[in-house]
C-alpha cells in the first residue's frame, strides 16, 4: 500500500516542471527505437509461432463432423484478438522492455547520474521517465496490431502448410461475424499495458539503491511486477469493457 | 560565498550531521576532510539540496536554498557544477555530448558556439581529440577530467567536487587538483572538495574543515593544520609513517 502511494506520486512528478518541448520530441524518438524498433524481432517470432501453434491445437480439439472448418480460424482470430496479441505480448514486452527500463534507471541511480541531472536542476523523473511513458504507449499499440496480423498470418501459413484446414475456409473464417469492438478492446488493453510496463519498470529503477547486485533485483522485481499487473488490469478491463 | 547553518541529518535513528555551521569563500578552494564515513558526502548532498537537511539551513551568496521555492532552488541549481565521487558521466552519451549536456538543456545557445564551449573546456582540462569517445572507453583520470569539463561548461558560480582524486595515482590526483585550483582562481568561483587525501590538502587547501563522526571539529588552513591541537585532527594528518617522522 505504502509502494503504491509512493508509485502515485512518481507519477505525479512526471509532469511537473519540465524542460522544453523540443527535447522532449528527439528523447522520445530516441525511445520508440529502444522500445519499439528493437522489439520487432522478438514480436515478430513469438507472434508467427503462436498462430501457429494455435491453428494446430484448434484444429486437434474440434474433431467434430458437426463443426465446419472455418470455425478453426475464428476461434484463431478471437483469441489472437483479445488476448494473444495484447496480453501474451505485452509480457514478453515486460521481460524485453521492462528489465531494459529498470536496468538502465537503476544503473543510473546507483552511478549517481541521476543526481548529476538533479544537480542540474532538471527534474530527472520527467526528464528521463516521461519520455519512455509516451514511446511505450506509441509504440506497443502498433506491436499489438503487427503481432495480431503476424499471429494470424502465422496460422494461415500453417493451413497452408499441413492441410489442416483450407486457404479458403481460414480467410472465410477470419471474416466470419467479425466484431469490430473486439479491436477497439485490443488496443484499449494496449495502451494500458503500455503504461503499465513502462511506469512500474521505471519506478522499480529509478528508486534503485545500493549496487550493481539490487540493479539486477530491480530489473526482476520489475518484470514479475509488470506481469502481475498486465494480469489483473487485463481481468479488470474485460470485466468493465465485455462483462 | 556559500553558508551553513546547523545543518542536521539522521537517516533512521543513525544521526550522520549533528549540526554543522561554516563558510565556504569565493576564489578559494574550500575542502571538507574527514576520515570514511564521516559524513562528507551527505553533508555535500545537503549543501546542493539531493538531500533534505532535518534542520538548518544552506545560504548560496544570501539566498536562502534550504527553503526556496522550487523556481528559486532550479534557478541556484543552474549556477551549480558538480564533479561526483564516481564521474557520473552518461553512458549512454560520448564524450562531446556529456559535456555539451548542461548547454543542450540549459541555455538557448546555438549548435556552433555550443561546440565552441565544449572544446574549450575540455582543451581547459587537458583533453583533445577525445570527443567521440564513450565514457566506458577512457581511464577514470580521464573521467575525471571529463566531469570537470562538464561541471564548469556552463560557467557555475559554484563548483563541488566529491573526492576528485579517489581511485587516481598520486600524480594525476595532483593534476585534477592543481586544475581544480586553477579553475577556482580563474573564474572566482566558490569551490568546496571533499576528500581525505592529505596531499589535497598540503597542495590547495586555503581552507579546510575537518569533520569526526558528524561534527566539525576544526577550521582553519593548511599551512596551521599540522598545530591545531585537535587530537582527532592530528590522528588523521600524522595518519602514515612518514606523516609522523615529519611531525
Ligand atoms: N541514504 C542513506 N541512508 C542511510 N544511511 C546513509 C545514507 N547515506 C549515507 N548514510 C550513512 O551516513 C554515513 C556517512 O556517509 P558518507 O557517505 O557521508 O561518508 P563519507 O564521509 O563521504 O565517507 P567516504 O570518505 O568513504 O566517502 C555512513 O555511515 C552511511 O552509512
Ligand atoms: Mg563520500
Amino acid at each position: 500500500m505504502k509502494s503504491l502511494g509512493k508509485f502515485l506520486l512518481f507519477t505525479g512528478q512526471l509532469f511537473v516542471r519540465r524542460e522544453s518541448f523540443s527535447t522532449y520530441v528527439s528523447l522520445v524518438i530516441d525511445e520508440c527505437i529502444k522500445v519499439g524498433y528493437n522489439s520487432l524481432f522478438i514480436v515478430t517470432i513469438v507472434s508467427v509461432f503462436m498462430g501457429a501453434v494455435t491453428t494446430i491445437q484448434t484444429a486437434y480439439n474440434l474433431v467434430s463432423p458437426f463443426i465446419p472448418d472455418y470455425v478453426i480460424s475464428l476461434v484463431v482470430r478471437d483469441m489472437t484478438v483479445l488476448e494473444l496479441a495484447p496480453t501474451i505480448i505485452a509480457i514478453v514486452y515486460a521481460g524485453k522492455v521492462g528489465s531494459n527500463i529498470a536496468g538502465e534507471l537503476g544503473t543510473m541511480r546507483i552511478t549517481e547520474q541521476i543526481d548529476a541531472l538533479e544537480v542540474m536542476g532538471i527534474n530527472s523523473t520527467s526528464y528521463l521517465v516521461l519520455p519512455k511513458i509516451i514511446a511505450s504507449m506509441l509504440m506497443y499499440p502498433m506491436l499489438v496490431v503487427l503481432s495480431g496480423f503476424l499471429c494470424i498470418y502465422g496460422g494461415y501459413l500453417t493451413s497452408l502448410a499441413t492441410g489442416i484446414i483450407s486457404g479458403h475456409d481460414y480467410i472465410y473464417g477470419i471474416r466470419y461475424e467479425f466484431i469490430e469492438f473486439n479491436i477497439a478492446f485490443a488496443l484499449i488493453k494496449a495502451f494500458a499495458f503500455a503504461f503499465l510496463v513502462a511506469s512500474i519498470s521505471a519506478y522499480k529503477g529509478y528508486f534503485t539503491t545500493g549496487g550493481a547486485l539490487e540493479v539486477g533485483k530491480s530489473s526482476t522485481a520489475a518484470v514479475t511486477n509488470s506481469c502481475i499487473a498486465i494480469l489483473l488490469a487485463d481481468y479488470l478491463l474485460a470485466q468493465l469493457l465485455l462483462g | 560565498m556559500i553558508e551553513i547553518n546547523n545543518i542536521a541529518k539522521s537517516f533512521q535513528d543513525k544521526e550522520v550531521l549533528k549540526g554543522i555551521s561554516g563558510t565556504f569563500d569565493k576564489g578559494k578552494c574550500n575542502l571538507i576532510i574527514g576520515s570514511s564515513g564521516t559524513g562528507k558526502s551527505v553533508l555535500l548532498k545537503n549543501i546542493v539540496g539531493l538531500i533534505k537537511p532535518d534542520q538548518g539551513s544552506v545560504l548560496y551568496d544570501g539566498r536562502d536554498f534550504t527553503h526556496a521555492g522550487k523556481e528559486m532552488q532550479t534557478e541556484i541549481r543552474r549556477e551549480i557544477g558538480m564533479l561526483f565521487q564516481g564521474s557520473a558521466l552518461f553512458d549512454s552519451k560520448n564524450v562531446e555530448q556529456n559535456v555539451m549536456f548542461p548547454l543542450d538543456v540549459l541555455t538557448k545557445m546555438s549548435k556552433e558556439e555550443k561546440i565552441e564551449r565544449v572544446n574549450f573546456c575540455l582543451k581547459r582540462v587537458g583533453l583533445e581529440n577525445v570527443n567521440s569517445k564513450m565514457p566506458s572507453e577512457i581511464s577514470g583520470g580521464m573521467k575525471k577530467r571529463v566531469g570537470i569539463a562538464r561541471a564548469i561548461v556552463n560557467k557555475p558560480n559554484y563548483l563541488f567536487c566529491d573526492e576528485p582524486n579517489s581511485g587516481l595515482d598520486p600524480q594525476t590526483s595532483m593534476v585534477i587538483d592543481e586544475l581544480i585550483n586553477e579553475i577556482t582562481k580563474e573564474y572566482d568561483i566558490t569551490t568546496v572538495v571533499v576528500t581525505h587525501d592529505m596531499n589535497s590538502v598540503i597542495e590547495i587547501g586555503e581552507k579546510v574543515m575537518f569533520l569526526y563522526k558528524g561534527n566539525k571539529l576544526w577550521e582553519g588552513t593548511n599551512e596551521d593544520i599540522t598545530d591545531s591541537g585537535v587530537s582527532e585532527l592530528d590522528d588523521f594528518v600524522f595518519a602514515n609513517r612518514m606523516m609522523k617522522k615529519f611531525r
